[in-house]
């Protein structure tokens, strides 16, 4: 079977403008969160979010252009960018047909339905801007992408909702494997911080209004952020042969339904995802030393993850180092598991673990190595990165260092 | 609040809960639980939002864990309640 290797990431959310920057951020326990700014937010019970600050996207981007471009399609624009530069390759004719670019997202273009309904519902216009259904199409960002670098093998978008990121990384991994395509651009994007979009989620009751804190007895919900990470999965022979730098290598994935409930996880379910995941890497659990939890913050979700996380590994879930970074950067839905795969790579690169920020208070139903508040230095060999997604979808990636 | 205004807090609240558990109202009993009337955490949360809309008013709840918001979820009786201190709270 084909290999498939990591050999460019590029990123941008609340905690940076970069892979760079946000992977710094990480290493230095940085929170992301603050409070909202948009319009009416004082109408919302939640006015706490991961939003991207002082960014300007003409400096980004021609204005022209921008008309075409929701936020969530610009974010993964400049992380596709900064990924495929930070790779080197070069997309010629003959690769481009090669290439592909498969994107997860949970709202698409949910900022510019938000507009768009207050100017026909609250102001009573009769027309909008003739670019609304191609701004909020959910396969808007994967086709940019596509375009913007000349891509032209599979593109498309992948939506389960929290885990679209992780789902569209295996994807990816397996378009690569099965030979259709050489190199796909590859991750997610969200910018659901908007009026509507908090608005609907305060209903479901699950979003704290004072902090994310995963694993914490003092957790009272998830906070949600907005940005987006891109990776460039390449072929490990092809990377090979052009001398590219390996970040890392995609060992295995593995995507399983709980078939049981639309919000409530089960531990079953993710249980089997996990397990998968090392099978199809070939690791044995002792293998791996650190797993980049779905950690929302939420009562249900951290305390069935760290269940599952311990039925799977059984004693070494005790020497396993268990992180969940949605305490920085926000809870990004469809573009969660790609900026958590940041951290992954960072574990298996720089020997860092990226801290769970915020941790006050020990919960007995969540007794792993959370990493509390500090990075830390270690060697590991094999990371995991876990997504959970309402609708009960489960994926989960497994990466090996080269 | 006058005894008129009380039971048509409670019966409104009845209402709601019926509606919710697929049941008639006469079969919700005020010292009902959740659990007997078959009303899951999503259930809740739907039921949550139905008295707010009923009442015009804001009900401290949080999913995460519903036995430590204010408003007191035990039975039907306590819900009634925690119903008009809101409704009282409001005036």
């Amino acid at each position: 079977m084909r290999r498939v290797v990591i050999t460019g990431q590029g990123a941008f959310c609340a905690l940076g403008a970069s892979a760079g920057e946000t992977g710094a951020a990480m290493r230095e326990g940085r929170c992301g969160i603050g409070e909202l700014d948009f319009a009416d937010v004082e109408r919302l019970s939640i006015r706490i979010g991961a939003q991207i600050r002082g960014y300007d996207p003409e400096a980004h981007f021609p204005k022209q252009a921008l008309t075409l471009y929701d936020p969530f399609t610009q974010y993964a624009l400049i992380a596709a960018r900064e990924a495929l530069a930070g790779s080197g390759l070069e997309i010629t004719e003959e690769l481009g047909e090669e290439a592909g670019v498969v994107l997860g997202t949970a709202g698409g273009g949910l900022q510019t339905q938000d507009e768009n309904y207050r100017d026909v519902f609250e102001r009573g216009k009769n027309r909008v801007h003739p670019f609304v259904v191609p701004r909020l199409m959910m396969n808007a960002a994967a086709s940019h992408v596509s375009m913007a670098h000349g891509l032209r093998g599979p593109a498309f978008s992948v939506a389960t909702a929290c885990a679209s990121s992780n789902h569209a990384m295996g994807q990816a991994l397996g378009l690569i494997r099965s030979g259709q395509a050489r190199v796909v651009l590859t991750g997610g994007s969200d910018s659901m911080l908007c009026f509507g979009g908090i608005k609907a989620w305060e209903g479901l009751r699950v979003m704290s209004k004072d902090g994310c804190r995963p694993f914490s007895a003092s957790r009272n919900g998830m906070v949600q952020g907005e940005g987006a990470a891109v990776f460039v999965f390449e072929e490990y022979e092809h990377a090979r042969a052009r001398g590219a730098e390996i970040l890392a290598e995609v060992a295995g994935f593995s995507m399983t339904s709980d078939a049981s409930d639309i919000v409530t996880p089960n531990q079953h379910g993710a249980e089997r995802a996990i397990r998968g995941a090392l099978r199809d890497a070939g690791l044995a659990p002792e293998a791996v030393g650190y797993v980049n939890a779905h950690g929302t913050g939420t009562t249900v979700n951290d305390r069935t993850e760290c269940a599952a996380i311990r039925a799977v590994f059984g004693a070494h879930a005790d020497r396993l180092m268990v992180s969940s970074t949605k305490s920085m950067h926000g809870h990004i839905m469809g573009g969660t598991g790609a900026v958590e795969m940041l951290a992954c790579v960072m574990a298996l690169r720089e020997g860092v673990i990226a801290p769970t920020i915020g941790y006050d208070a020990p919960d007995p139903d969540c007794d792993l190595d959370v990493v509390p508040n500090e990075a830390r230095a270690a060697r590991v060999g094999a990371v995991m990165s876990n997504a959970f997604a309402f609708g009960g979808l489960n994926a989960v990636l497994a990466l090996r260092a080269v | 609040m006058s005894g008129e205004v009380k039971d048509t807090v409670r019966d409104k609240v009845v209402a709601i809960l019926a509606e919710q558990a697929v049941l008639e109202p006469g079969e919700v009993r005020m010292d009902s639980t959740l659990a007997d009337l078959g009303i899951d955490s999503l259930g809740l949360v739907e039921t949550v939002f139905a008295i707010e809309e009923a009442f015009d008013i804001q009900v401290p709840f949080n999913a995460n864990d519903p036995k430590a918001s204010e408003f007191d979820i035990s039975t039907v009786e306590t819900m009634v309640r925690a119903v008009e201190k809101l409704i009282d709270a409001n005036r």
